[in-house]
């Protein structure tokens, strides 16, 4: 039972994780109806800047907001230097571009830090927190990735920006009507989802450690919370993070951990077998 | 003193030609009315003027050529449209609506007392402020995609069909509204309608379009005696 309670909080650390990088994934799919599989390496990248940072001496805090930040802007430019252009291209070539960008990302990042494992360190204490059941470290990512919602929601909720941003994802003709630039809010929408993937990948390296293909199984389990909740539903990809890291954990504790990894697949199949819209995601109903 | 002025405007969507060198001016505080049938290329002009359709010809706005700008620069110098088909956000409440028509203003107080003068004006859009605005009714909808014109305090606003949808009580209440505005804030209208009489009653001077182009104007008393238009658009 003790063993099992663990397993259940520990994938409530890494189901964080994956919510926020669902999330991302949400935002960006919202906005162009694309899914963007080069989300998680961008994360990589940029954990790999803080590593340099924190290599460079700077504090662990203050890298991690300089990370945030710098990966906003790399989200803004690759939204106006790659994207961009393809805009109106047809769904594959928007695909093979998002494919491209994780090649050179992977390939970029291999080359310059090598394909070494590396070890990142967490901003947490060493000694156990909560007794047996956490790790510092899993209950830090959960309270940093919770703050990071919360700032979201309370983002898009209540500001006029983020009144903007939903806006021009939904209706950019009526948007550009009430002088909105949609092209911009398009830009911002990356560097949110670049900034929210920089802190996943933050908080999920002292786990997984870091190497240029550590996102790979990450992302594999983001898309599957993404689908649980329903790809359009910001709120259900959150809850579909959070419950995709606990089953993956109970269920690798109870069929072992080699199969783990299928169980994100075995979710995909299923969800888009028997509910494609997810649990919290819209229907759509087509007339013909 | 002309607020906009248009000059050999051309419009096409793809192939199709649309407008074939339109030319109308507005007076600065008129309201001017475009007239004509179905496919006359009403629709087209107004969208042409803000930018959604590629277009040829002179546009002049306050003194600025703007044929060649952006649709979201061309709001921010203050022209709102009340497009075709509303343009509600379905998914944003009726209140969140409302904020984005002010969105590029910087006058945040004035936009807070704006916004209650619009629930003054349709207190039915108060009763659904919360709610989301793709279950508002059609007219509500209508009343909806002009207060949210109005909430930019626009200089000229471009009303495409403002009529449509709703009961004819309604659309009595929604002129006199306009007009009030028009006299009281000296907003600029331009207005396109396929009631031609009611568009006769609110504005002081129309445009007859026929396939893309100006087959008569005079001021709406003159439109309104004459024996082709009272025929063909007034139906007597």
């Amino acid at each position: 039972m003790e063993a099992f309670l663990h397993q259940v909080l520990a994938g409530l650390a890494t189901g964080g994780i994956y919510a926020s990088l669902a999330l991302a994934l949400v935002m960006i799919y919202q906005a162009t109806h694309l899914v963007n599989f080069a989300q998680g390496e961008m994360a990589m990248v940029s954990t790999y800047i803080a590593w340099s940072l924190i290599n460079a001496g700077m504090p662990y805090w203050p890298a991690f907001l300089l990370t945030v930040g710098i990966s906003f802007v790399m989200g803004v430019v690759i939204e106006r230097v790659v994207i961009r252009p393809v805009e109106n291209a047809p769904v594959l070539g928007v695909v093979t571009v998002f494919i491209a960008l994780l090649v050179i990302l992977n390939s970029v990042t291999g080359w310059i830090y090598t394909y070494t494992i590396k070890s990142f360190p967490s901003p947490f204490p060493k000694e156990m927190a909560l007794g047996r059941y956490m790790s510092p470290h899993e209950l830090g990512a959960i309270g940093i990735t919770l703050v990071v919602l919360l700032a979201l929601y309370v983002f898009f909720r209540f500001t006029p920006l983020g009144l903007a941003m939903r806006a021009a994802a939904q209706n950019p003709v009526s948007s550009r009507l009430v002088g909105i630039r949609v092209g911009w809010m398009l830009a911002l929408g990356w560097g949110l989802a670049a900034a929210v993937g920089a802190v996943a990948g933050m908080m999920v390296a002292p786990i997984v450690y870091l190497d240029p293909n550590m996102m790979g199984g990450i992302l594999l389990y983001a898309f599957a919370a993404a689908l649980v909740g329903g790809i359009d539903s910001p709120m259900g990809a959150v809850i579909g993070g959070f419950t995709v890291g606990v089953l993956e954990n109970v269920l690798g504790f109870v069929i072992g951990n080699e199969l783990k990894l299928s169980v994100a697949l075995v979710l995909i199949i299923g969800v888009l077998l028997f509910k494609p819209s997810g649990f919290f995601g819209k229907v759509h109903v087509t007339r013909v | 003193m002309a607020l906009l002025e248009v000059k050999g405007l051309h419009a096409a969507y793809g192939q199709t030609r649309v407008l074939h060198g339109l030319d109308f001016v507005l007076e600065q505080g008129s309201i001017t009315a475009l007239l004509g049938a179905n496919g006359a290329g009403k629709t087209t002009t107004l969208r042409s003027l803000c930018a959604m359709v590629k277009t040829q010809g002179e546009v002049s706005f306050d003194g600025r050529r703007i044929e060649r700008m952006a649709t979201e620069d061309i709001v921010r110098l203050g022209v709102a449209h009340v497009p075709d088909g509303r343009g509600t956000f379905l998914n944003l409440s009726t209140e969140e609506n409302l904020r984005l028509g002010g969105y590029v203003r910087r006058d945040k107080k004035t936009v807070e007392s704006d916004l209650e003068r619009m629930f003054g004006h349709f207190p039915r859009l108060r009763e659904r402020r919360r709610q989301q605005a793709g279950t508002l009714s059609g007219g509500e909808q209508q009343m909806l995609a002009v207060s949210r014109a109005l909430m930019l305090a626009p200089k000229l606003m471009l009303l495409d069909e403002p009529s449509f949808g709703l009961a004819p009580l309604l659309v009595r209440e929604l002129f006199g509204i306009l007009r009030a505005i028009n006299q009281r804030e000296h907003v600029s209208m331009l207005l396109v309608e396929q009631n031609a009489a009611m568009a006769l009653d609110l504005a002081d001077h129309a445009y007859l379009i026929e396939t893309g182009r100006v087959v008569l104007q005079g001021s709406s008393n003159d439109l309104k005696s004459n024996d082709s238009v009272r025929r063909s658009y007034l139906g007597y």
